[in-house]
């Protein structure tokens, strides 16, 4: 594949990476720090090109809706918006797992709680892996790091959205969105056709051939006996995400005393520390989250069982050291450091906590 | 010109909501006194008058019955 | 008693759609739902559109209809079916798309999916049944409940300071450019269903026109809601629902009907209202 050195946003990025994994249509609705989103798509007009349709909705409830409708369709289907418009949308997301439509949903974060801020922050966890709207339902989560994983991670995207018949997040922040680096970009994947789209999604609602029994999208089961079975089936989804779809990243982590555990932007600021670490001699591991849920229990478990203390990095009150809490069972000591509120930490606060609370 | 009709109802499937007796021009259906697998009185035809005008047939919200006509 | 003289297939007027699986709907004895469903379902088979025709229904009485429906179907959450049909519309522009709505859903929590979906002037074709009440959950008070009105959250009448003004929401819609045909029709007798089915096959040929969005209104009844029989429901409707929601053509061919004063209709309804 062609691949093409450039300078763009994060935010950019997803919408570029959308046009060239072939996705059949975008429903967005504005809201700071994401605009670029919808903004560059616009200004790409991939309708001209590929095909794409691009629309502005009158309220993240609608995009969310839209996707639905859309992407039950059978089609490649996505929004992005950031938290405030993220919280809007959980009764659509439900519903998107309750239905098993694949889709894609981008979050670039910002503080909370309420209206809160619009600077970056890292406070959606919860929301994000724990069932932001009701119900036993998961959302295969995927926290880019770098603008060039912000592109790449929307082609993985919807690998696991047909392959699970699972909408996918994308758990970005505002320092990824709005930050410029430099990525490779591919050339554009063409739309499915609509053989392909039949044959992915032989499931979907594009309409019914006499030789087929209508197709129902719904999340939609009165008889509680058979809504059991269907939430053991989502069940059994979830748990071979977990066997087959964890993905983290380890560094400096064979020979280290301590590790730290991070994802997206707070990654990025604890690898500076790390290096700032071992240059005081403290031998110092980074463990990064590249998929928040599925969690890499397994994986985080083996290498906390040879370290003498962990600190979760996370812009955040702390949330993701639940998860960590609960990988290690609690078998070393685990720690949290955060800045929120739209507060980016620095390496060298993030070098105090762990020497603070880990080292001693 | 005259016509002879013939109306074929669903009985386990009308709900006995009374709503085509009403509309029918020569009085030909009526509630039945027994009740069908639901527990509903259901529609049948009480004489032969039908001109298979098929009002009952438009009006049934749940398409129970079938109708037929002739010329006669 | 049958004929069977008569009985043969070359004498057929009428059966039951093919469009209808066999499925017995859930609707109550009587309910207009029901012969909407049928209409809607005639009209598809007529127009040879069976293959090519994609339904969203939302929560409400209708949440089953992809059971009766045998097109393709999706079950929208509350109030969002226009939403969805309009990225279905956008993403396969040869597929014939309609909601099916009620009018909690449509005029209530879904208000702005449907002005906005009508003000894209979205080449759907939105089917709502109006009868004054939320029917699913036991009675309660709708945005068209009438003043005065009896329901389970306004056991005294609904009351004008209490609980604001009925929602003419299809006079509303007709206002917008985006609309090209509104109509309010009602299914109670056989002569209002042969009208009614006539305006839904103008809403789903001006579709494949691409005229804009086309809006039926259906006025019905709720009489498990209403606590009448099916017939005194009808009675009812005719008597106190006809007046406050009047049967015809409000918008044809993307203008306002003649005789119709969109403008008027609202003002005096709210000054009759402010009278009482």
């Amino acid at each position: 594949m062609a691949k093409e050195l450039k300078l763009m946003k994060g935010n950019e990025a997803i919408a570029r990476a959308m046009i060239a994994s072939g996705c059949d249509g975008y429903f967005g609705y504005p809201i700071t720090p994401q605009s670029e989103v919808m903004e560059t798509l616009m200004a790409e007009k991939p309708w001209e090109t590929t095909g794409m349709v691009v629309l502005q909705a009158e309220s993240e409830v609608a995009s969310i809706n839209m996707v639905y409708g859309g992407a039950a369709t059978g089609k490649k289907v996505a929004t992005s918006s950031s938290s405030p418009g993220i919280s809007l949308m959980q009764e659509g997301m439900t519903y998107l797992a309750g239905a098993e439509i694949p889709c894609v949903v981008v979050n670039v974060m910002r503080g909370g709680p309420g209206l809160g801020t619009i600077q970056p922050s890292q406070s959606d966890y919860f929301q994000s892996t724990k069932g932001g709207g009701h119900g036993d339902y998961q959302l295969y989560t995927l926290a880019p790091a770098s603008v060039q994983e912000m592109y790449d991670f929307v082609f993985d995207a919807w690998d696991i959205a047909f392959k699970y018949r699972n909408p996918v997040l994308i758990l970005s922040d505002g320092a990824i969105g709005q930050c410029m680096e430099k990525l490779y970009t591919r050339d554009d994947m063409p739309r499915w056709t609509e053989e392909e789209r039949r044959k992915n999604a032989p499931w979907g609602t594009w309409g019914k051939p006499a030789d087929r029994n209508h197709n129902i999208v719904t999340s939609l089961e009165l008889d509680s006996a058979k809504q059991e079975i269907f939430n053991h089936k989502l069940q059994a989804k979830y748990a071979e995400m977990k066997e087959k779809e964890v993905r983290y990243e380890m560094l400096n982590c064979e020979d280290a005393d301590y590790i730290m555990v991070a994802y997206g932007s707070s990654s990025r600021i604890a690898m500076k520390a790390m290096q700032m670490a071992r240059e005081k001699g403290i031998k110092v591991g980074l463990f990064r989250l590249i998929t928040l849920f599925p969690f890499p229990t397994k994986q985080l478990a083996e290498v906390a069982a040879k370290v003498k203390g962990i600190l979760c990095v996370e812009m955040s009150a702390g949330q993701m050291i639940e998860d960590v809490k609960l990988a290690t069972e609690c078998k070393v000591p685990v720690e949290h450091f955060g800045r929120f509120g739209g507060i980016i930490p620095t390496p060298g606060e993030v070098l105090k906590a762990l020497e603070e609370k880990i080292v001693k | 010109m005259a016509f002879k009709g013939q109306i074929v109802i669903d009985t386990e499937r009308c709900k006995g909501c009374a709503v085509c007796v009403q509309h029918c021009p020569k009085q030909v259906i009526a509630l039945s006194k027994n009740v069908n697998g639901k527990g509903y009185n259901y529609l049948e035809t009480v004489n032969e008058e039908c001109i298979g005008c098929a009002s009952c047939a438009v009006v049934c919200p749940d398409g129970c019955i079938t109708v037929y006509k002739v010329k006669c | 008693m049958a004929n069977l003289d008569i009985v043969k297939p070359e004498n057929l007027v009428y059966q039951r759609t093919k469009v209808l699986t066999d499925a017995t709907m859930h609707y109550c004895p009587g309910c207009g739902h029901g012969t909407t469903h049928r209409c809607v379902a005639e009209v598809i088979e007529e127009l040879g559109i069976q293959d090519k025709t994609v339904g969203v229904a939302p929560v409400g009485c209708s949440v089953l209809a992809y059971n009766y429906f045998d097109v393709d179907f999706q079950e929208a959450a509350h109030g969002r079916a226009p939403a969805l049909a309009t990225a279905v519309k956008r993403l396969n522009p040869e597929l014939n798309v309609f909601t099916y709505q009620g009018d909690g859903d449509l005029a209530a929590i879904g208000t702005a999916e449907t002005i906005h979906a009508a003000n894209r002037g979205e080449n759907i074709t939105m089917i709502f049944v109006n009868n004054g009440i939320y029917g699913m959950t036991g009675g309660q008070m709708a945005p068209t409940t009438l003043v005065g009105m009896r329901s389970a959250t306004t056991p005294y009448g609904r009351n004008v300071e209490r609980n604001g003004y009925p929602l003419r929401i299809t006079e509303l819609l007709a206002t917008l450019p985006g609309t090209y045909y509104v109509t309010r029709q009602s299914v109670h007798t056989p002569a209002a269903v042969r009208k009614a089915k006539a305006a839904i096959k103008k809403a789903f040929e001006f579709q494949q026109q691409k005229k804009g969005l086309c809006f039926v209104e259906i006025v019905s009844n709720c009489n498990s809601g209403w606590k009448m029989t099916p017939v005194q429901a009808n009675k009812w409707m005719e008597e106190n629902m006809f007046p406050n929601y009047p049967i015809g053509d409000i918008k044809v061919d993307g203008k306002i009907a003649e005789g119709i004063d969109v403008n008027r209709l609202v003002l005096d309804h709210a000054l009759e209202v402010v009278n009482k």
